[in-house]
């Protein structure tokens, strides 16, 4: 071989290969330099960020809008799913002490917890928590809600007094506050009754939340049981104060009262363990109780279970509730589909007229649509009327066209009609004539141009019309309201009502997240279908 | 004007008018006929009626008066899918949504070819445009070039004898159409298929056709060959139309069989040609192509009328000097000059003297 450097490619000199070689190896020593030396990438980078920033700044008002009055509230809405606070927070010693309680024993818990919750539902009935708490509780358990209201009003008359007044017999000491809150104050006391010391620390923070001073007040009875309680249990208290001492030997003899006889008698049903069970099922601050529910199953101390056959509404209401959507999508796009394809082949003035017509329910107020087809569809309505006289319905034959689901079909469709046209409108005008010139010129016949060539290029504007009115129709509440009657009515109506009726918010979060979900799934089986970027508003 | 039906005509179009409002005639008398395997241009200025002609050929458009003749057979009542015409349209109308393949296919398949035999096709068809590889793209995924080739080949896949072209390469660059032109007219006679081809673009026309017509406010103004059309405008709007023009306006003085005299505005006599022209006193507008200007009083004879001029810009433009003098009262007049070692490089503000052959200038109405 010859030598390989002598090559014309080889040519050390200036040629523009060279050049360009040169430039090459400049670029991969070291980084390319902007005009005033500093890196490229980094002078880039600056500009870019400059850019972005405006951006940002551009939108930060929307931004912040959007934040502050709609995600937020939304993603606090939708926490409440599962968010379960009121019980922990309502009964924070009785959760405690319920927690090793076992439930499938089927006995009813033993004194601490009955203690606990003494003092427990003594502070809530003082505060009016437990009425909110028995609301709750009565979503599982039917009943609780009058069981806590009625134990409420009872609570701070049970006998328990025996208790004050037997250890300020021993000691009058006992009926002063400062001997309290000597005792209590931070010292070994505190340790070892840690149940009084607790209720003390309560009973003060609540005398500040009402204003109240703490040293004036009687100590209310329910320090006295839960001194009892402790002191009763084998709290040591030798080598503290000689007042505490006297009463930890004189307590064996001191008489008693059984606080589960008090709350029996308050109300019976405290005997029955389901009501313990469900305090603490849901005891835990996050629960999958109302989506559960929502999936028409319940909590048990088993797991969770699907709920007898006859109290099953929601499946069957999100099944219809999605068949009713497709319906009134389907038939929007049945209705709207030739009226989009005259709107992009008019003539611009007259499509432009037409566009108003198409407009025109905009204008109008939803509900007086929605009543319109109430006057149109009832019974003795317009369009049963005018059957009747053409005979072609008897008289005493009417048909039900409303407060079902046709009904709520039919009004849905008229409104969530312009949503479907206005894309697809879109989505045609973009299509040339001259396609379907072409089609008909390489021989296909009118149906076979337009199904081959325009309806496909038309799909874009389907698809996103579709999107829209079904996602608008999947959460419509109005309309069903007025015209669905009871077969006809959405999820969303129920959510509606578990919102401002029953006022189970956390329920109606669960079904409100269930049908986001089911939204979202739905569109990303679109995607994979359709394709999104097959979506087009215009 | 133009040549009345023949009995073997392919196309023809008869007394054909169109009105698009009922107001005014978009074409006005059209009578045109083309025999089999002709390329026939349409060449006109925009709004002349170019598009619509070819929309009534192809059955887009219904002609308001008079027939339309395709084989001997009126096509008036036949739909456009029936008429197995190919086009292609300006923007090509490849259809989005399907590849290059399938484009090619979609006409055999409404004709219900069995699937080897189209795909055969289609593959002839592809490589007769050299688009061989292409046919799994989409048309957004080709350039311009392309796409032209892809719709040419769609237009002959399902091998009409007639195809009706648009302003094909109106989308194109200039060197990309130039290549295309030469593409188009060989394939289109090798195929021996019958073209009509519409254009705004002259030398489009001049190079691709067998005969051109030219068309202007709704009629034909001249159908003929492109040299002839060149070469022996029929009149002054065909002699602007096409090519670079000089115009000098005057009065006819004498008509004397192939030659006349005409007294320019000026007073200056020159000779001409009378085209459309009949009697002395006619105003006329005299046509010279700047190439047939002539400068050398040697080449033209002794006794033939000059006209003094000044230059008043001179252009280098390489292959040809071109030379715009004031002649006559304007200051338009052109001439080009060849670039040969013998030419002389004309100078700003010299005096000259210009003649030309009688036949050369071309006396047309006013
Ligand atoms: N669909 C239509 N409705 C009404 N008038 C029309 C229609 N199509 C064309 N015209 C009118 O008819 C006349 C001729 O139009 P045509 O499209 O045939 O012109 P053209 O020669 O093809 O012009 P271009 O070179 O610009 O394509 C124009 O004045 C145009 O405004
Ligand atoms: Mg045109």
């Amino acid at each position: 071989m010859t030598d390989n450097t002598a090559g014309p490619d080889h040519i050390t000199g200036p040629t523009p290969d060279n050049a360009l070689r040169d430039a090459d190896r400049a670029a991969a020593g070291g980084p390319m330099l902007a005009a005033d030396g500093t890196p490229l990438k980094k002078s880039l980078a600056r500009a870019l960020r400059r850019q972005k920033l405006r951006a940002l700044g551009l939108i930060a008002p929307l931004l912040i809008f959007v934040l502050i009055t709609f995600v937020i509230p939304i993603g606090d809405m939708l926490l409440r799913s599962i968010k379960n606070d009121i019980v922990a927070d309502t009964l924070p010693r009785t959760v405690q002490s319920l927690s090793d309680w076992d439930a499938e024993a089927q006995d009813l818990p033993g004194e601490d917890v009955w203690t606990d919750f003494y003092i427990d539902m003594w502070f809530a009935a003082e505060r009016k928590e437990h009425t909110r708490l028995g609301t709750r509780l009565n979503y599982e358990l039917t009943g609780v809600s009058s069981l806590f209201r009625k134990t409420g009003r009872r609570v701070d008359r049970f006998d328990t007094d025996i208790y004050t007044d037997q250890f300020i017999a021993l000691d009058p000491g006992w009926e002063e506050p400062q001997t309290w809150a000597a005792m209590l104050g931070d010292g070994p006391a505190s340790d070892v009754l840690p149940l009084t010391a607790g209720a003390w620390e309560d009973w003060k923070a609540f005398n500040v939340e009402e204003g109240d001073k703490v040293l004036e007040e009687d100590v209310p009875d329910l320090m006295y049981t839960a001194l009892y309680h402790e002191l009763s249990q084998g709290a040591d208290v030798s080598g503290l104060s000689d007042r505490l001492a006297a009463a930890g030997e004189a307590v064996g003899g001191f008489e008693t009262v059984s606080l589960r006889e008090q709350f029996a008698d308050a109300d019976e049903d405290w005997l029955d363990p389901e009501v313990w069970q469900i305090i603490q099922l849901y005891s835990p601050r996050v629960t999958p109780g109302y989506f559960a529910n929502a999936a028409d199953m319940q909590v048990t101390p088993d797991g969770v279970e699907a709920r007898p056959e006859n109290q099953r509404i929601y499946g069957m209401l999100f099944q219809r509730t999605l068949f009713m959507s497709l319906m009134i999508t389907g038939s929007c796009i049945l209705l709207g589909y030739p009226v989009a394809w005259l709107l992009a082949n008019l003539p611009m003035r007259t499509a432009n007229l037409l566009m108003i017509l198409v407009l025109l329910p905009f204008w109008t107020s939803l509900l007086v649509r929605t009543s319109a087809w109430k006057v149109m569809l009832q019974q003795q309505g317009v369009i049963n009327d005018v059957l009747v006289w053409l005979g072609l319905v008897a008289d005493d034959a009417r048909l039900t066209m409303i407060n079902n689901q046709f009904g709520t079909i039919v009004a849905m469709t008229h409104i969530l009609l312009p949503f479907m046209i206005l894309p697809m409108y879109s989505v045609m005008q973009t299509i040339p004539p001259s396609y379907l010139r072409a089609a008909k010129s390489l021989g296909a016949t009118n149906w076979t141009a337009f199904w081959r060539v325009y309806f496909p290029q038309s799909v874009p504007g389907i698809g996103a019309g579709s999107i829209l009115v079904f996602i608008l129709a999947i959460g419509y509440y109005i309309t069903p309201e007025i015209v669905g009657g009871n077969t006809g009515t959405f999820i969303s109506n129920r959510i509606a009502y578990h919102i401002s009726s029953s006022l189970n918010w956390g329920l109606a979060a669960a079904l409100g997240s269930i049908l986001l979900v089911v939204v979202l799934v739905l569109y990303w089986a679109y995607d994979k279908i359709v394709g999104i970027d097959n979506v087009k508003l215009g | 004007m133009a040549d009345v039906t023949n009995g073997d005509a392919f196309v023809a179009f008869e007394r054909v008018q169109k009105s698009y409002d009922g107001e005014t005639l978009v074409v006005k008398d059209l009578n045109l006929s083309l025999p089999k395997g002709e390329f026939l241009t349409m060449l006109g200025p925009s709004g002349s009626g170019k598009t619509t002609c070819l929309m009534m050929l192809a059955g887009f458009e219904t002609a308001t008066h008079g027939e339309i003749k395709l084989d001997g057979k009126p096509i008036n009542n036949i739909p456009p899918h029936k008429r197995g015409i190919g086009m292609v349209f300006q923007n090509y109308a490849l259809f989005p949504h399907m590849t290059v393949a399938e484009n090619l296919s979609f006409p055999l398949e409404v004709r219900r070819m069995g699937k080897s035999d189209r795909e055969e096709k289609v593959k002839r068809a592809l490589e007769m445009v050299q688009m061989g590889e292409f046919g799994g793209r989409r048309p957004a995924q080709l350039s311009g070039g392309q796409q032209q080739r892809i719709a040419l080949a769609r237009a002959l896949v399902f091998e009409p004898e007639l195809v009706l072209m648009d302003e094909p390469l109106g989308a194109l660059d200039k060197q990309l159409r130039e290549h295309m032109q030469f593409e188009i007219t060989n394939i289109a006679h090798n195929l021996g298929i019958t073209t009509v081809y519409v254009t705004h673009d002259q030398t489009e026309a001049l190079t691709m056709s067998d005969r051109v017509a030219v068309f202007d406010d709704g009629r034909i103004q001249q159908l003929a060959p492109p040299d002839e059309l060149y070469e022996s405008p029929q009149n002054s709007f065909v002699a602007q139309f096409i090519g670079e023009n000089n115009t000098l306006e005057g009065t006819i003085q004498e008509i004397k069989g192939n030659t006349c005299t005409v007294k320019l505005d000026d007073g200056s006599i020159i000779d001409a040609k009378p085209v459309n022209v009949v009697k002395p006193g006619d105003r006329t507008l005299i046509s010279i192509r700047p190439e047939r200007v002539e400068m050398n009083k040697e080449r033209l004879s002794p006794d033939a009328h000059t006209l003094r001029a000044e230059v008043v810009e001179f252009i280098y433009m390489g292959d040809i000097f071109r030379t715009r003098l004031r002649v006559a009262g304007t200051e338009d007049f052109v001439i080009k000059t060849r670039n040969a070692p013998d030419q002389r490089r004309l100078k700003k503000g010299e005096q000259i003297e210009i003649g030309w052959l009688p036949d050369d200038a071309r006396a047309l109405d006013a």
